[in-house]
């Protein structure tokens, strides 16, 4: 994956390049606004990563810029303001989502992780298959090897936010985003009494456990085999 | 400036001079008015009378000739009375009558004029002004009757006498009026103004002083008063604030410190290194959920959020943050209810009320949990409810746990308190905080009140008009 950083912190950039390169992802870094609009004009990249504050040129400017030119590229934002109404200008702009710092850069990877795969084109499928577990989007009716699992309404949300994302790390932030549309932090683990309660309908039971708790990021529903 | 010059510049000395210019002015007119009016009435009756009297004179020369007139115009002149007459020949020789024009010629045209004369019985005095007619007779005579002015004059000059020394009256009354209130509202304006003085030198506890009459300027005195209430207030919790600031951010920081020290000196596996930069990660995070916190309840205290307000369910809001705490509360042993009607339009920030909610909430599984709960005999439950109230959407989080002394309910909203009883409980002291704000940035207020047992936390909104 190909991802372009445009920060006018030398270290914090210089950091997330490290950080992005180590997980096997080509990162580019641009210092000012027009040097990170001229870049993302002319390459071809998958990800962009854009800090509001920029000098020469804002980086709400630079995504208004991108989008006029008919680029798709999605963008995530970075700012220090992590205010709700700092987050809708943000989206408002063009922006595909928005991180406040600080921030920790698991966080920031599967962010840019979702952003990337949305672009690959794997448009609304009617279903989600993982190994044995299937959910039909348009019965709502989710199965594990045949047999059916009752969900409430809230836990069918999140498995099909975790399903449509298989094979990718979503962090608890991400869902509480998603499947809740709440944009703080609650102090209790409440997600993660709610992917327990997932975990022990699709999972319990079964040989090969599909719902993964990611260390220090999140969770990830893959094949089990 | 000079005392005297301050009070001339005053508003309520300006206002009390337009006002005395005024009623001078009314007080003039309606004099005036009344002179003419009533001169005019004396004019009209004085020519009433000439009328008359000429009219039985011509009649009587018509009727019964020259001598019958000369008989009664010399017994007329005799009498006492303001009435004067003068008949002449053609040639203007005095037939008969009882005065003498100074201007002869008076006599030489008929009609209305006005003449000066003097008596015949006292030729030597002063003149006197009268009003007269004269009208010629057949075979050459003239007939003057006229009647003497003099009292319409007098009339007159108490009228304008009158005139003259009230209006001197309103003017010198009206000025020692605007002078006495102007001095009273200065004196106490000026008391106002040097209080503000001893405010912005530093002393917030002063208050304007209210008189107790509910005047306007005591009206000006409580408002005043009550912002420099509010002025104090914010005052006070800005010191409060950054005393807790610093101890609630440098207690942990100063843990973090320690820690990276202790995992940098020699001696360490790798093991423990990790473990330790793993704790400073965590440490970092709740000191930035802190900071998030009082931003929050900065911007929502400031009404920056107002932009974002827009149209919601408050029953929609309870149902959510129900669902989303139900399964923690579960786990924890706690019943959570959500009672609300069908449903409650709000307005305002979702995502605010959401979090004021959730903070609530989780403030309640915190102390609600079997044990805390010192009644010890139910079982924990925490009800969530959203109904709507008079005027209000009332979004109310109950729990049956230790609840908030009634002494401490106040206190216990503000910025990083943490009661006693609570001290040993994980959280920044700012639940409760941010909730009260966001009440507040909604136009309405946080109510802590007791469930018995318990605490019944209410954040009580006011409704969308319809």
């Amino acid at each position: 994956m190909r991802i372009l950083v445009i920060e006018d912190d030398r270290d914090a950039a210089e950091y997330l390049i490290k950080a992005f390169r180590e997980v096997g992802h080509v990162a580019d870094m641009a210092g000012d606004g027009e040097e990170g609009l001229a870049l993302a004009l002319d390459g071809d990249y998958d990800v962009l990563i854009v800090d509001r504050m920029l000098p020469k040129l804002d980086g709400l400017a630079v995504i208004a810029a991108l989008r006029a030119k008919e680029r798709t590229t999605p963008v995530l934002i970075l700012s220090a303001l992590g205010q709700v109404d700092d987050r809708v200008k943000g989206l408002r702009a063009g922006g595909d989502d928005y991180l406040p710092k600080p921030y920790a850069f698991s966080e920031l990877l599967a962010r840019v992780e979702v952003l990337a795969r949305r672009r690959g084109g794997k448009g609304e499928e009617t279903t989600y298959q993982v190994d044995d577990l299937v959910l039909d989007r348009l019965s709502h009716r989710v199965t594990r090897n045949g047999t059916e699992v009752v969900l409430q309404p809230r836990e069918y949300r999140l498995l099909e936010y975790l399903m449509k994302h298989a094979g990718q790390v979503v962090t608890r932030t991400m869902l509480l985003e998603n499947v809740w549309d709440y944009h703080f932090d609650p102090q209790t683990n409440v997600i993660d009494v709610h992917i327990s309660r997932l975990r022990a309908k699709i999972d319990k039971g079964f040989e090969r456990a599909l719902l993964h708790t990611v260390r220090g990021a999140g969770y990830m529903i893959r094949d089990g085999k | 400036m000079s005392g005297l010059g301050k009070l001339f510049r005053t508003t309520a000395f300006k206002l009390s001079l337009l006002y005395l210019i005024v009623f001078a002015l009314f007080a003039t007119f309606l004099l005036g008015y009344l002179a003419w009016n009533t001169r005019r009435l004396i004019t009209v009756q004085i020519t009433e009378t000439i009328d008359a009297e000429m009219l039985g004179l011509s009649d009587q020369y018509r009727l019964a000739g020259l001598r019958r007139l000369v008989a009664i115009v010399d017994a007329r002149s005799r009498r006492p009375g303001s009435s004067l007459y003068l008949v002449v020949t053609e040639a203007g020789d005095g037939l008969v009558g009882n005065i003498v024009p100074t201007d002869s010629s008076v006599l030489d045209s008929t009609g209305w004029k006005e003449i000066k004369y003097r008596r015949l019985d006292d030729p030597e005095g002063v003149a006197h002004r009268a009003l007269a007619r004269v009208v010629s007779l057949s075979g050459g005579y003239r007939l003057l009757v006229g009647r003497d002015l003099e009292e319409r004059e007098r009339l007159n000059q108490i009228i304008w006498a009158g005139a003259r020394w009230s209006v001197a009256f309103v003017i010198v009354l009206g000025l020692a009026g605007g002078f006495f209130v102007t001095r009273r509202v200065l004196k106490r304006v000026d008391a106002m103004s040097d209080t503000a003085q001893t405010i912005m030198a530093g002393d917030l506890s002063g208050r304007l002083a209210v008189t107790g009459t509910g005047d306007e300027l005591d009206r000006l005195a409580i408002s005043f008063n009550s912002m420099l209430e509010r002025i104090e207030a914010l005052m006070h919790g800005l010191k409060e604030v950054s005393d807790n600031i610093a101890h609630d951010l440098k207690t942990p920081l100063t843990r973090m410190r320690n820690r990276c020290e202790a995992a940098l000196r020699a001696g360490h596996g790798e093991a423990e290194q990790r473990a330790a930069l793993e704790a400073t990660i965590e440490e970092s995070d709740r000191l930035i959920q802190t900071f998030n916190a009082l931003l929050m309840i900065a911007r929502a205290e400031s009404g920056h959020a107002r932009e974002l307000m827009g149209e919601f369910d408050a029953a929609e809001i309870a149902r959510d943050i129900g669902e989303l705490y139900e399964p923690v509360a579960e786990d924890a042993g706690i019943t959570l209810e959500v009672k609300t009607d069908a449903t409650a339009q709000l307005k305002g920030s979702r995502e605010l009320v959401s979090q004021a909610m959730a903070n609530l909430v989780d403030n309640a599984i915190k102390y609600a949990v079997p044990g805390a709960c010192s009644a010890g005999k139910e079982p924990p439950t925490i009800t969530i409810s959203a109904v709507e109230s008079g005027d209000e959407v009332l979004l109310t989080v109950a729990d049956n746990g230790p609840g908030i002394p009634a002494a401490d309910r106040e206190r216990a909203v503000e910025r990083f308190v943490r009661l006693e009883s609570s001290r040993t409980k994980p959280g920044s002291g700012l639940g409760l905080s941010l909730a009260s704000a966001v009440a507040h940035l909604h136009g309405g207020t946080l109510r802590l009140e007791d469930n018995g047992p318990g605490l019944k936390a209410t954040l009580a909104l006011p409704r969308t008009q319809a």
